[in-house]
């Protein structure tokens, strides 16, 4: 091991460690980010996947730097450009797992375009979002997330811009299913990154993954006192409406939970003929049969 | 060799009256003939209304441009009349609607060719089946049998029915005997080639090149003048087994294709200016995680939206310059279609090979333009090198993906493969993959990792075709060009001769990697150099002096939108050779 390597990567992971990537994170203490790893390792774990099968595909921010502390193919590409990687690599090689992690910066306000059109085109995808509402590694800026009034670097005298919600936009969007967790309930977490990847289709997982270096509003004793599960709610989780109330309940109690999920809807892959058969893209031979040749002269003449 | 024949017909209306269809029924007749074609169509960003001119150039020898002189005018409106009389000269034809359209003052010995199209259709309501009765009138002045329009019609109206087609013959026929019983045809009939030709347009000529390399991925965001390529990919993706995305925006299009080819996949995407600005972070992260993937920008008239259906070398410096760093990509600006199509498999090689970035420089007169060529002479199935690509088996855990290796190049493991488990990174990272930023940077690590990139280039102009002189060595003035002035230039330099003056032609085609060695010796050999550019600014001229500290004598530059024509390049010539100007700048005549 070199340098600033703390672990060998394990090929065939029976535990939550045997997921540590070759660095160990390099997040401030007590930030939120960790319990997501920890949930990740788990949830891949308990899926019994291993790491070559899975392809960890992030942008740019403290959460972002997530695939390079886990045990898995990673691509670590540019801010707010995750989703659409992750689509391409996804459909041209079907067979991986691809999850996408990043940060609400991110994913919702450079990334939203995609974030749009990765969700109506329902790539199946699983896309956490460790959300703190603040942007991190710029040291504390306004994000979408942020809540009105913060009073952040670029808004010393408090916000005066509406939050974004990502649970109801995904569901707008087309996301097919829609979960928020938090980063203090591990145990909740995990089981929702678990259904997420097996869920065929674009799933958000949104986490409240508190910045306790930037963000002093929305801390984990902040979420501790109101996180309330949709499982003790009766909630139905196959009605978009009453899901999109849910999620705009903001104040003593803040749901987490899986909000929405579309069973029957085929993710994008699915519907792509040419994906029907013959395997991923990136196994198939390169270049043309003198068949294809033929017709495509034939049609040029 | 039978004598030249050398004819050009143009067509002109509004944007909606159909000036596409007969033009490409022409086109098919000339080709299947053999005849080598040329075709240009000048036209503006609307679906209705405008002026549209569309030149038609054929001969049995080869044509490198859209050339100088039309032969016939076909008016479909009034407009045309008014603005193209003018270019007629004697022994010219101008055909048109006379229930519609009064002919102006014609030069002495043109032929004006009125058409009672209303008499002739016997009043039908079909607005465009004047065009169709123009056909039989060309078709009788090019001396040809009416039952080669008839063929022609058949295969282009058969799938709408027979009454459809019925109606179509019956009135070309009626204007192919009524010119018969009134107007002169041509001296020279339209001659037959040596064998059928087939057309394109270079967007055609981008996408096959493209299949032929073995695309599998390809997205886009349609912007004129790059649709082509998408509308070609979208048609033949199901039998070619292509992915084609349709993607929110440029910045999508250009990171779906990293994806993509991360996975192993080759993959490509098109765009014109405005697209590739939002494309061009994306470069940098292809260079930076050594992805090869391959980026086309089909220039059109800048800055800004600027003239979406015009022409103009004026991304030269954007493309260069196109993302933040100091980085490995090539640059290539091919010549015509034929080239074009050839130069993406062989971007391709190169960008696996060097595990890089690759841009392809089109621009609307090439894709744009409809070329005949001959299918023997595409390469459908060229070499396809991957470069050090690893595709399986196992490792034992120490790969590294950006292992510091003497060439450079790293092998390349696609995710998937047990034991080969690595992350890419846009950040700077060490040769595992780890970030240097997560130890507090290390300026020995990043200089390696700098100059291991580096490397990849190396002595990389050698894998390409250098630079070269057409024509005689000693020649009075040379003539130089990048990318899709080739063909117009070729042709310059051949009328130059029949005026008595020698040139030659040193065309550019590879950007970067820039053959410096080869252009200074050749440039300072010159007796008189001349730089021609479609552009205001000289952009190629003052990179090739970066590159090589190399002055020219002048330059000829055309930036109204409209691409040159041979004589606009003589004339400049001919000026500076008098030494009136050192800077010419072409008066285009066709308003359109
Ligand atoms: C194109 C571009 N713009 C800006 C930045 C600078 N930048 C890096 S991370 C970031 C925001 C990070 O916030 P978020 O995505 O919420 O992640 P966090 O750091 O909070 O985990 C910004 C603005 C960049 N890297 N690239
Ligand atoms: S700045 Fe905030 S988000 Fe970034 S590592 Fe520190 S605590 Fe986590």
């Amino acid at each position: 091991m070199d340098g600033i390597i703390t672990h060998d990567l394990v090929v065939d992971p029976q535990s939550v460690d045997d997921f540590k990537g070759k660095v160990d994170p390099d997040w401030c203490p007590g930030c939120g980010d960790y319990g997501v790893l920890n949930c990740l390792r788990r949830a891949c774990v308990d899926l019994g996947l291993k790491p070559h099968e899975i392809l960890t595909i992030s942008g740019i921010g403290c959460s972002s730097n997530f695939p390079g502390f886990f045990n898995s193919f990673g691509m670590h590409t540019l801010h707010g450009r995750a989703l659409a990687v992750a689509t391409g690599a996804k459909l041209a090689n079907h067979e991986l797992t691809v999850i996408v992690t990043g940060g609400d910066g991110d994913g919702f306000g450079i990334g939203g375009n995609h974030f749009t059109h990765t969700a109506r085109r329902n790539v199946d995808l699983t896309y956490i979002v460790m959300d703190n509402q603040i942007y991190g590694l710029t040291t504390g800026q306004l994000s979408p997330t942020s809540i009105k009034g913060m009073k952040t670097k670029s808004t010393p005298f408090g916000s005066v811009e509406p939050t974004y919600n990502p649970i109801t936009s995904a569901i707008m969007n087309g996301a097919t299913f829609v979960a928020r967790g938090f980063s203090g309930d591990v145990k909740h977490l995990s089981m929702l990154m678990q259904m997420a990847i097996r869920h065929k289709g674009f799933s958000l997982v949104q986490v409240y993954s508190p910045c306790p270096t930037f963000n002093h509003d929305n801390d984990f004793k902040f979420f501790k006192t109101r996180v309330k599960k949709l499982e003790d709610a009766d909630h139905d989780t196959s009605d978009w409406k009453t899901a999109c109330e849910k999620a705009m309940e903001w104040g003593d109690t803040i749901y987490t939970g899986l909000f929405f999920q579309n069973k029957k809807a085929e993710a994008l892959g699915d519907l792509e003929p040419i994906l029907d058969k013959g395997g991923p893209l990136c196994n198939r031979p390169l270049g043309l049969s003198d068949k294809q040749v033929d017709g495509i002269i034939a049609r040029m003449m | 060799m039978a004598k030249q024949f050398d004819f050009a017909l143009a067509i002109g209306g509004a944007a909606g009256q159909g000036v596409a269809t007969p033009g490409m029924i022409l086109a098919r007749i000339f080709s299947r003939r053999g005849l080598h074609l040329n075709a240009y169509n000048a036209y503006q960003s609307i679906v209705r209304g405008g002026h549209i001119f569309l030149t038609v150039r054929i001969s049995n020898d080869k044509v490198y441009s859209h050339g100088d002189k039309l032969d016939m005018l076909i008016c479909l409106n009034q407009d045309t009349m008014d603005r193209h009389l003018h270019l007629m000269e004697a022994g010219g034809r101008v055909a048109f609607n006379s229930d519609t359209v009064t002919p102006g003052k014609a030069a002495d010995g043109v032929q004006i060719c009125p058409i009672p199209v209303k008499e002739l259709t016997g009043g039908s309501r079909n607005k465009v089946i004047q065009n169709t009765v123009a056909l039989g009138v060309i078709t009788f002045m090019l001396g040809l049998d009416f039952q080669v329009l008839d063929n022609a019609l058949a295969l282009q109206f058969s799938r709408k029915g027979q009454e459809v087609l019925d109606e179509n013959v019956g009135v070309a026929r009626a204007g192919y005997e009524y010119a018969k019983a009134h107007f002169q045809s041509f001296d020279e009939s339209v001659p037959n080639g040596a064998k059928p030709l087939a057309l394109w347009t270079g967007n055609q000529a981008l996408a096959m090149g493209g299949a032929a390399a073995g695309v599998k991925f390809y997205s886009a965001y349609p912007m004129a003048p790059s649709t082509g390529v998408l509308h070609w990919m979208a048609q033949n993706a199901r039998e070619l087994d292509i992915m084609v995305r349709q993607c929110e925006d440029e910045i999508a299009v250009a990171n779906m294709i990293i994806g993509a080819a991360h996975t192993g996949v080759r993959s490509m995407c098109a765009t014109s200016g405005g697209g590739f600005a939002l494309m061009t972070e994306a470069v940098g992260a292809a260079a930076m995680m050594e992805i090869p993937a391959v980026f086309i920008n089909v220039q059109r008239a800048g800055p800004s939206t600027g003239v979406p259906t015009k022409t103009e070398q004026g991304d030269l410096w954007q493309v260069l310059g196109a993302s933040q760093g100091d980085f490995e990509r090539f640059i290539a600006a091919p010549w015509n279609a034929l080239d074009a199509f050839n130069t993406i498999p062989e971007m391709f090689n190169l960008c696996d090979k060097h595990q890089c970035p690759g841009i392809v420089m089109s621009d609307l007169l090439i894709s744009e333009g409809t070329f005949s060529f001959d299918a023997d002479d595409l390469n459908m199935q060229p070499a396809i090198d991957r470069g050090e690509m690893i595709t399986e088996g196992t490792a034992n855990g120490d790969y590294m993906r950006y292992k510091d290796t003497e060439s450079g190049i790293s092998p390349r493991a696609i995710p998937g493969i047990e034991g080969y488990v690595h992350v890419v990174a846009t950040d700077e990272h060490d040769q595992d993959g780890v970030l240097i930023s997560d130890e507090y940077t290390n300026p020995h690590k990043r200089r390696r990792m700098v100059e291991k990139r580096a490397r990849k280039f190396a002595g990389v102009d050698k894998a390409m075709v250098a630079p070269s002189l057409e024509g005689p060595a000693d020649a009075e003035v040379t003539l130089i060009g990048w990318g899709s002035t080739y063909g117009v230039i070729k042709e310059a330099i051949a009328q130059l001769k029949n005026e008595g003056i020698t040139a030659n032609h040193l065309q550019i085609k590879w950007i970067v990697p820039f053959h410096s060695q080869q252009v200074t010796e050749i440039v300072t050999a010159a007796k008189k150099t001349i730089i021609v550019e479609n552009n205001y600014s000289g952009q190629f001229f003052r990179y090739m002096r970066s590159e090589t500290g190399l002055k020219v004598d002048g330059h000829i530059r055309k930036y109204d939108g409209e691409p040159f024509m041979p004589h606009h390049i003589v004339d400049g010539v001919k000026e500076q050779m008098v030494g009136n100007t050192d800077h010419f700048v072409p008066h285009q005549e066709i308003m359109v």
